[in-house]
């Protein structure tokens, strides 16, 4: 399961990109796509190790972009940040709180967009940006960090679906049983 | 923390983020088109597996609903054909007073039906993917409309696929005209996005109209083939209302799409 990991999670972000592109049912609702991959992150950032965090971001970051019309790679930027920082925190979070893992996602998915567009504004790009965007904020922020806990949940379930079956453990022990004889 | 193969990958990666962001758009667009055509068998999946699901809803149906339909589409094929016959006169009658005057006869429309395969995933940018590239001789900049007026225009092209930039993105401009109830033309301006109306895909603004203009809610927009682009006379939306801007130096009109792009399946692209 160690190996599949890595792979498992960049499947993952590329089904992410990909249903967030071909399906705009979320977008239809709310007025927002809500973007999976901080939410993603902040999974792999308490639980794989530094290359697959690192991986993750440039991967994730660049798929979202090519299918965008963002300036490829100013998606990697504030993934990779968000990932380092609980990477390197990741030992003071009770990172199995479904409680912690919302409000970690809720900073991650916050932050993201944030970044991105202030990465976008400092290049010179005109994004659409005006109130109506404080909603969006919200909705990616909100919609986003409810998807952490779903994360942990699926990513458990798949390993113990692909982990050795744990044995039973029993307290008979075959040398220290009596037996009876003839009374 | 961080020990020293740490060190030389964030690095690594810093650069490698450096140089995209510093690559010129040309490169930059290539390199997107490369990654994106990871996507093209998840497309094709998702293509596949949703015009299965409508042949079998189709198969379903019930059959007086197919005859009403079937009757429904009959009715407007034959009202089609008569104001083809109609017009068909009117477009004689044109050429003839074109080569009388001798101006410069209009060639017809070359159309190509294109499947919307994707949206851009990000909230800020109005983009959508189409299933046609330069294999099917689709080039940057074509005209892509609808039945019901203009989507967008090409922007980068793959060989399978291409980017439309949709009315309403900052990339995407174009020069509109105002047609008054007397079919007269009334004001030139350039649609371009509407901040203010960021969770209303259909709604753009029309800029640098004359501060007297003389608009009304209701009034028809139309392409006025100026910027070489969009030919002429396709139809963009309807004014919804009118503000003046920059202290009354020039007047802006809020414009509601005639086509929603959010929910478009299907556009055509326009051939020269």
């Amino acid at each position: 399961m160690n190996a599949l990991n890595p792979i498992i999670i960049l499947v993952t972000a590329l089904l992410v990109v990909f249903l967030e592109s071909a399906f705009s049912g979320v977008r239809n609702v709310l007025g927002a796509q809500i973007d999976l991959l901080p939410a993603l992150m902040v999974y792999v950032s308490l639980t794989a190790g530094f290359s697959t965090i690192l991986a993750f971001a440039v991967i994730g970051g660049l798929c979202f972009d090519s299918l965008s019309a963002n300036p490829p790679g100013v998606s990697i930027v504030p993934l990779l940040g968000i990932g380092l920082f609980y990477y390197w925190n990741r030992e003071i979070v009770v990172r199995d709180q479904p409680f912690a893992q919302v409000v970690l996602g809720l900073i991650a998915c916050g932050l993201t967009p944030l970044v991105t567009l202030l990465l976008l504004l400092s290049m010179g790009r005109a994004p659409i940006v005006g109130w109506g965007s404080l909603w969006q904020w919200l909705a990616m922020t909100v919609g986003g960090a409810v998807f952490v806990p779903v994360f942990f949940k699926l990513f458990e379930l798949i390993q113990r679906a692909l982990e050795y079956a744990p044995l039973p453990e029993s307290t008979f022990r075959r040398d220290r049983e009596i037996k009876r004889g003839k009374l | 923390m961080l020990r020293r193969p740490h060190y030389i990958a964030l690095s690594l990666v810093i650069l490698l983020v450096l140089v995209l962001l510093n690559l010129p758009s040309h490169t930059a667009a290539h390199i997107k088109l490369a990654i994106s055509g990871l996507f093209l068998p998840l497309y094709g999946f998702a293509g596949s597996a949703q015009s299965a699901t409508e042949h079998a809803a189709n198969s379903v149906l019930p059959r007086n609903t197919l005859a009403k339909e079937l009757e429904r589409l009959r009715l407007e094929n034959e009202q089609l054909r008569i104001q083809l016959q109609q017009s068909d006169e009117t477009r004689r009658e044109n050429a003839r007073l074109r080569q009388t005057v001798a101006w410069k006869q209009q060639a017809p429309w070359n159309l190509k039906l294109a499947r919307v395969i994707g949206r851009d995933p990000s909230n800020w940018w109005r983009t959508l993917h189409i299933d046609r590239g330069s294999a099917d001789g689709v080039r940057e900049n074509m005209p892509v409309l609808t039945a019901e007026g203009v989507v967008g225009r090409i922007g980068t092209v793959g060989a399978h696929r291409s980017q439309v930039i949709l009315l309403g993105d900052p990339n995407c401009r174009v020069a509109a005209v105002v047609f008054d109830a007397q079919n007269k033309e009334r004001e030139t301006g350039v649609i371009g996005p509407a901040a203010s109306e960021v969770l209303d895909h259909t709604i753009v603004n029309l800029g640098f109209l004359a501060r007297g203009g003389q608009l009304q809610p209701g009034q028809m927009v139309y392409t006025s083939g100026q910027g070489g682009i969009f030919p002429k006379g396709i139809r963009v939306g309807r004014i919804i209302d009118t503000r003046s801007i920059g202290y009354g130096l020039y007047l802006e009109a809020r414009v509601k799409l005639e086509v929603d792009n959010t929910r478009v399946e299907e556009v055509w692209v326009l051939f020269p």
